[in-house]
């Protein structure tokens, strides 16, 4: 059985800070994450290769740092690497990604691929279903748990608003994996150590299978017009006073907006 | 491709066991704004079984056309059935705007339905609005909530987005309006249905919509204990209102996730909003800074709450609340 992981290196969300002067991010000094929801699918995969011999596979894209988090992916078990790196990759929104992504993808043979379900830097969730639509493959988002019956096919728990389903797919197959569906392992000691020898393999455009006119800013349906910080509406009014005044403010509050 | 051949603001109708989604509803309303500026019409894509008869509600809701495929292979929603309807109905119709609920059905089907027609999906969006050029403007927050970015899809159509439950208002019923109802049959590809439903399974507890609800009494990490809990519970009771928790609070198992509200939980806009014990980091205001009116309450008067609060009261949460509820009662 093979299985191929795509993995998203992201800036950590909850450490950026807005400069409140200039209304920009503030990225600097911000650690580089694997994106959570890709980390579960990691763990999912790993689990896989314990109980079937899965080899598993990695692969990225991103500017050359990107390395990082395949290094990490090794120190937690993977068996291979890749990294698409690409100036011609520069630009692209997620269908213009997604076509990059299914370009590599063409060239591995796989049981069944895994993503996250979305990454916390663009939280668009389209990149997965994107990639199994130009692979021509069957999918299912919000996964929570998968069972393999050892020969190909798999049974998934698919997690929804007020409850779940349970689908069944042969592979190959696409699944998009929530960050609290499986709990990624640690990196082992000699994993970590053995992980700086390993290879990581480096394509580009030339070792893809995809039409150039997909990629990129030019292969990008969508634009961005502009980017600004959340403008605050104005604060209303502030009171500190002892509990009781505070109560009659608040009651004369909700009689004023007819609530009581 | 020929811009002008694409006309109308599409809604995709959300069906969950012949129940029209609200999030529908909602976008209707959106939609009705977008048309009108646009001097263009509203279609509603109705896709079910049995569900034709669910095209006049959408129609008193803002539609003025509805496009309904009523076939027994669009029983429940699945990707490829719901992905080659819609694909049909696009191409026969040619939308200039196509929208859909940020749900885990529009987020399943957006970005495949995307991929196939290869044209831009733009996620989550906040705000929808028609440029001077006559084009979509999408606006959707980015890095945790933490940027705003406007998305347009200048040459591409249908122009695609996704809006979460709660962000936009739904129009009242106004059953006397009048609309055309159009069925279309869809050549299905039977060969490409690959996943199939084993069974869908409803969760108790997990029926609360608080997107839905007109008062919330949200508990933070102020009041996150039994004690505060309870305390917020009474005065719910009281004012008919829902609980609802930030992040830190369900993260601690305290109050289930679907109560949950911000960027990673769900956006309300209730008539009115008490943020208890909240200090109000920004994942938190962009799920409640659009209610109508919100009252915070914490201990800390530099708390960023209080920056997007109508009525701000610096104190002893637990106290307040608790002679609030004496008093409401009394």
């Amino acid at each position: 059985m093979n299985i191929v992981v795509c993995i998203k290196q992201v800036p950590d969300t909850t450490e950026i800070k807005i400069n409140p002067v200039t209304g920009t991010l503030i990225r600097d000094g911000v650690p580089s994450i694997i994106n959570p929801d890709d980390k579960a699918g990691l763990e999912l995969a790993l689990s896989l290769k314990d109980s079937f011999n899965a080899h598993v596979t990695v692969i990225t894209m991103g500017p050359p740092q990107a390395e990082d988090v395949l290094r990490e992916a090794y120190a937690m078990g993977v068996d291979r690497a890749i990294l698409l790196t690409d100036a011609k990759f520069a630009g692209a929104d997620t269908l213009a990604t997604s076509h990059a992504l299914a370009g590599a993808l063409r060239k591995l043979d796989f049981d069944l691929l895994v993503t996250g379900r979305q990454a916390i830097d663009g939280d668009t969730a389209q990149v997965g279903p994107q990639i199994a639509e130009h692979l021509d493959l069957p999918q299912v988002s919000y996964l929570e748990h998968l069972d393999f019956d050892g020969k190909k096919t798999f049974t998934i728990k698919r997690r929804i608003e007020d409850g779940y389903e349970m689908l069944q797919v042969d592979g190959p197959c696409v699944v998009t994996v929530l960050s609290g569906a499986y709990r990624p392992r640690y990196m082992s000691v000699s994993g970590i150590v053995e992980a700086y020898s390993k290879n990581v393999e480096i394509w580009g455009f030339a070792q893809i299978d995809v039409d150039e006119k997909d990629l990129g800013l030019n292969g990008s349906p969508t634009r961005v017009h502009k980017a600004f910080s959340r403008g605050v509406k104005s604060a209303g009014q502030l009171y500190e006073v002892d509990s009781t005044e505070a109560v009659g403010i608040i009651m004369s509050k909700l009689k004023e907006k007819f609530i009581i | 491709m020929e811009k002008s051949a694409y006309k109308g603001v599409f809604v995709f109708v959300e069906q969950r066991k012949g129940i029209i989604q609200n999030v529908s509803l909602e976008l209707m309303g959106k939609a009705r704004d977008l048309a009108d500026a646009l001097n263009d019409k509203v279609y509603a894509i109705l896709v079910g079984n049995k569900i034709t008869d669910k095209a006049q509600m959408l129609i008193a809701h803002g539609a003025d056309v509805v496009v309904c495929a009523d076939a027994p292979e669009l029983d429940d929603y699945l990707t490829e059935p719901y992905t080659q309807a819609i694909y049909h109905i696009v191409n026969e119709y040619k939308p200039s705007i196509l929208m859909l609920g940020a749900t885990t059905i529009g987020r399943d089907l957006g970005p495949r339905l995307s991929a196939r027609l290869g044209t831009g999906l733009t996620a989550d969006c906040t705000k929808l609005e028609i440029s001077e050029e006559k084009e979509l403007l999408m606006t959707r927050p980015a890095f945790g909530g933490n940027l705003m970015a406007t998305i347009v899809c200048k040459e591409h159509r249908p122009q695609m987005s996704t809006v979460r439950a709660g962000v936009m208002r739904k129009l009242p019923a106004d059953n006397s309006r009048k609309g055309e109802v159009i069925k279309i049959e869809i050549p299905f590809k039977k060969d490409k249905f690959r996943v199939k439903l084993l069974k869908s399974v409803k969760e108790k507890g997990a029926m609360v919509d608080i997107s839905e609800a007109k008062i919330l009494i949200s508990c933070g990490r102020g009041m996150a204990n039994d004690e505060g809990l309870k305390i917020i519970d009474d005065l719910a009771k009281t004012l008919k209102a829902q609980v609802s928790a930030s992040r830190a609070v369900v993260d601690a198992g305290l109050v289930p996730h679907d109560r949950q509200v911000g960027q990673t939980g769900k956006t309300v806009r209730p008539d009115l909003y008490f943020a208890v014990g909240i200090s109000g980091a920004i994942q938190h205001l962009a799920g409640m800074e659009e209610s109508d009116f919100i009252v915070a309450i914490n201990r800390d008067k530099t708390a960023p709450i209080f920056q997007v609060a109508d009525l701000g009261i610096v104190g002893d949460a637990k106290q307040i609340l608790k002679q609030l509820n004496e008093r409401l009662n009394g």
